[in-house]
């Protein structure tokens, strides 16, 4: 009699799997960074090719790192959002990502500037050590300078509210050192 | 139609050949162990692909990368160790042994044992039985 119920068994244990699979997302890679410190690195700045910026510059506070791009048309999508959250408290350092300089810094004179500076990257060496895939990709920094999440593909408010405010609350919870002062834009 | 030919045989090169843009080695054993590594790292854009046959700008990164630490004199594994750093393990196609594989590395011998034991069990019930007869249904 048992014998009968096996069929059934395995059915539902496919079935079980396959549900899962309906609502994973095999192209979001995790970030082998995250827990991790930011990689050491320093670059010029976009804005003065003799200025650097470094790893200890983002140190020491909560902030992100945008990864951007003037041939990266998604990176125009999440444009003006990033300027919302930047206008609303938010730190955010670029890194633009084998780019022509004068393009980028016209994108950035016309589009407006959300950036307290971007890194400028020519050869994707410091993108390759952060694990970027492609622009655009942001990555949340805690104060201990550990890598908090990263978000693959535009930035937008949904995905702000849902994946990088719960982890920057549960951050300030503590303390506020090293916290963003945001407006109830961006905290909302 | 020789043009058709001549454009038809370019296009079919230009996809196998991607890779062929930045690999010069001056020992053809480390051209072989690139050649080998390229295709053991999948290409973190693209998914199914490995970095020889992927044509995202970020897989010619990765060659880069893979060629530099070849001439710089460093091993199969520590070129490996410095992708997954970055990349994660899902950036090699064939994944270690981590309590988190085990069930992949395991599975398909438990799956032997399992089988091999159900064979078993089959085999010995139908000896008892006379010749002639198969099993009752």
């Amino acid at each position: 009699m048992w014998r009968y119920l096996i069929p059934l068994a395995l059915f539902v244990v496919v079935a079980a799997f396959l549900l899962r699979g309906l609502n994973l997302h095999p192209n979001e890679v995790p970030s082998a960074l995250i827990g991790k410190q930011i990689p050491e690195f320093a670059l010029p700045t976009l804005a003065d090719a003799d200025a650097k910026i470094g790893s200890q510059d983002i140190a020491g506070k909560i902030a992100l790192v945008n990864v951007w791009a003037t041939w990266c048309i998604e990176c125009r999508h999440e444009h003006g959002f990033l300027i919302t959250l930047a206008k609303s408290g938010m730190p955010i350092y670029g890194l633009n990502l084998k780019d022509d300089r004068p393009a980028a810094l016209g994108w950035l004179a016309s589009l407006g500037n959300p950036y307290v500076a971007s890194a400028f990257d020519a050869d994707g060496t410091v993108a390759l050590d952060w694990g970027v895939t492609a622009a655009p990709e942001t990555f949340l920094i805690g104060r201990d300078g550990k890598v908090l999440f990263k978000h693959i593909s535009p930035l937008t408010a949904q995905v702000w509210q849902h994946d990088f405010l719960p982890l920057i609350q549960a951050q300030c919870r503590a303390s506020d050192a090293g916290c963003p002062r945001l407006t109830a834009l961006a905290a909302r | 139609m020789t043009r058709f030919l001549t454009i038809s045989v370019a296009v079919l090169l230009a996809t196998a050949l991607h890779a062929a843009d930045d690999a010069t080695f001056d020992d053809p054993a480390l051209a072989q162990r690139y050649w080998g590594l390229i295709r053991e790292i999948r290409c973190p854009l693209c998914m199914n692909e490995s970095i020889a046959d992927s044509g995202a700008p970020v897989a010619a990164d990765l060659r880069r990368e893979v060629h530099r630490l070849l001439v710089e004199g460093k091993s199969d594994d520590e070129i490996k160790d410095f992708m997954s750093s970055r990349y994660g393990d899902f950036i090699l196609y064939r994944p270690r042994v981590t309590p988190l594989t085990y069930a992949l590395w395991g599975g398909p011998f438990v799956l032997v044992v399992v089988g091999s034991l159900v064979f078993w069990r089959i085999l010995r019930a139908r000896r008892n039985q006379p010749l002639g007869e198969d099993e009752p249904s």
